[in-house]
């Protein structure tokens, strides 16, 4: 079974980080659909321990968790494409801390403000710009977040993007209000090609929230 | 110093960095932090999470234990490497790294935490079905060799073997026997890497982190 193959779900932030770090790399790659409901024996079988997209399949093996797998993919391609992560050790490692930041924060928070309601709606919304202030000011005056060069940190970020609208609809807040230089990165990043060729309409994102709640049965 | 590491003795996440320095011979200055009581300098250089470990390498801060480990293996490259050098060898020792983290331990310390029976024992059958992945694990990423590194001791031994002291605590507290003959192989290099030399004088004794968590638990309760 040779060749890479993605186990995905369009609107996943987490299938996203992968999708792009495969284009940064120009890595052809085949593209699997799943259906979340009604998951592949494939994908059970390629990720037993989570049974969670998305998975990349190179040559036959599974490599699970899209921060692992972007690493992978720098690593496995080394010789193509732009490195994704820095050479310098501790720039490494702050890409690392960063990326794990928005992994712990991010897609919890986001979540609660659009399932939540209430009280517990206005702390996830402070969280979750608390958190976006804290990422603008680590971004400062650099156009990306490793520097001059688009890379691990942002590919771990820039997903979330399509999901904004839906946050700021549902919580009532504007993100552009709350970090502007925020925004400004999220253009930067759409001037790529691999983000603008991946990334959903937002407006679509929206549409598969409002399903998800009617699915929960929340208002 | 140079090098200085902020911890505290009974994290096994302050253990895996101190193993990581060990590995590599690395000259440090380690600085003991109290909960309770947070240093400075540990506030000042891990603003986001103020938490230990904290490696401080000429004054600049890299936080999150493994991180730290990566950090550690990255610049200190005299000696042997703490990860395998195959793209895919490397990303199943980091998964089953994450996967310790975002799920094992959590069950750990549920079972310590559990206050009936049911749920005990819920959270025991998970710490076990853990357990008998990392003996399959073991046997693939060791391919023979002594440990899930290979010859020398790495990345995955230490994600791992951190928690060995708190395991032996559990059984402690439980009468369980948590690494035995369903889990030949993990036992016999849990035993190898307790005795390592880069081990041994870090990880926290089993009695004494028993005293600790009935403490901080008492606390808890109390809060």
């Amino acid at each position: 079974m040779e060749g890479v193959k993605l186990l995905d779900f369009w609107v996943s932030p987490f299938g996203l980080r992968v999708r792009i770090a495969l284009a940064e790399k120009g890595v052809e790659f085949e593209y699997k659909e799943e259906n979340l409901a009604e998951k592949s024996e494939l994908l059970v079988s390629a990720n037993p321990v989570y049974k969670k997209i998305p998975v990349l399949i190179h040559d036959g093996k599974p490599v699970c968790e899209s921060l692992i797998i972007v690493q992978y993919i720098d690593e496995a391609w080394s010789d193509k494409g732009p490195a994704l992560l820095p050479k310098d050790p501790y720039q490494r490692a702050q890409a690392r801390f960063w990326a794990d930041f928005v992994d712990k924060k991010m897609y919890e928070c986001g979540t609660r403000v659009w399932k939540s309601k209430g009280e517990a709606k206005e702390e996830a919304k402070k969280e979750f710009i608390d958190n976006m202030k804290l990422l603008e000011a680590t971004l400062g005056d650099k156009p990306f977040f490793g520097g001059d060069v688009f890379g691990y940190m942002d590919i771990s970020l820039i997903p979330f993007a399509c999901w904004f609208y839906s946050y700021e609809t549902e919580g009532s807040f504007s993100i552009e209000e709350a970090c502007p230089k925020i925004l400004e990165w999220v253009k930067r990043c759409k001037e790529r090609e691999s983000v603008s060729k991946f990334l959903p309409d937002p407006h679509k994102v929206h549409e598969f929230v409002l399903f998800l709640k009617k699915r929960f049965g929340i208002e | 110093m140079a090098v200085k590491l902020m911890g505290a003795w009974p994290s096994p996440f302050a253990v895996r960095a101190r193993i990581a320095l060990n590995l590599k011979s690395v000259d440090y200055e380690y600085q003991e932090e109290d909960f309770r009581n947070k240093s400075e300098l540990l506030l000042k250089s891990n603003p986001v999470y103020k938490k230990i470990p904290v490696l401080l390498h000429d004054d600049k801060p890299i936080c999150e234990s493994m991180i730290i480990v990566s950090y550690i293996d990255e610049v200190w490259t005299d000696g042997p490497s703490l990860l395998p050098s195959d793209p895919y060898d490397r990303a199943i020792a980091r998964f089953w790294a994450y996967y310790v983290d975002d799920k094992w331990f959590p069950a750990l310390v549920e079972m310590a935490k559990a206050k009936t029976d049911e749920a005990k024992k819920e959270a025991t059958e998970k710490v076990l079905e853990g357990l008998k992945l990392f003996e399959e694990a073991f046997e693939k990423c060791s391919k023979g060799k002594q440990f899930f590194n290979g010859e020398n001791i790495g990345y995955l031994d230490v994600a791992i073997g951190c928690y060995l002291g708190l395991i032996k605590m559990a059984d402690l507290m439980t009468g369980l026997n948590l690494l035995n003959d369903k889990t030949p192989l993990l036992a016999a290099w849990a035993e190898r890497f307790c005795a390592s030399k880069a081990v041994k004088d870090v990880m926290p004794d089993p009695e004494r982190l028993l005293e600790f968590v009935k403490v901080m638990l008492a606390a808890q309760a109390a809060q």
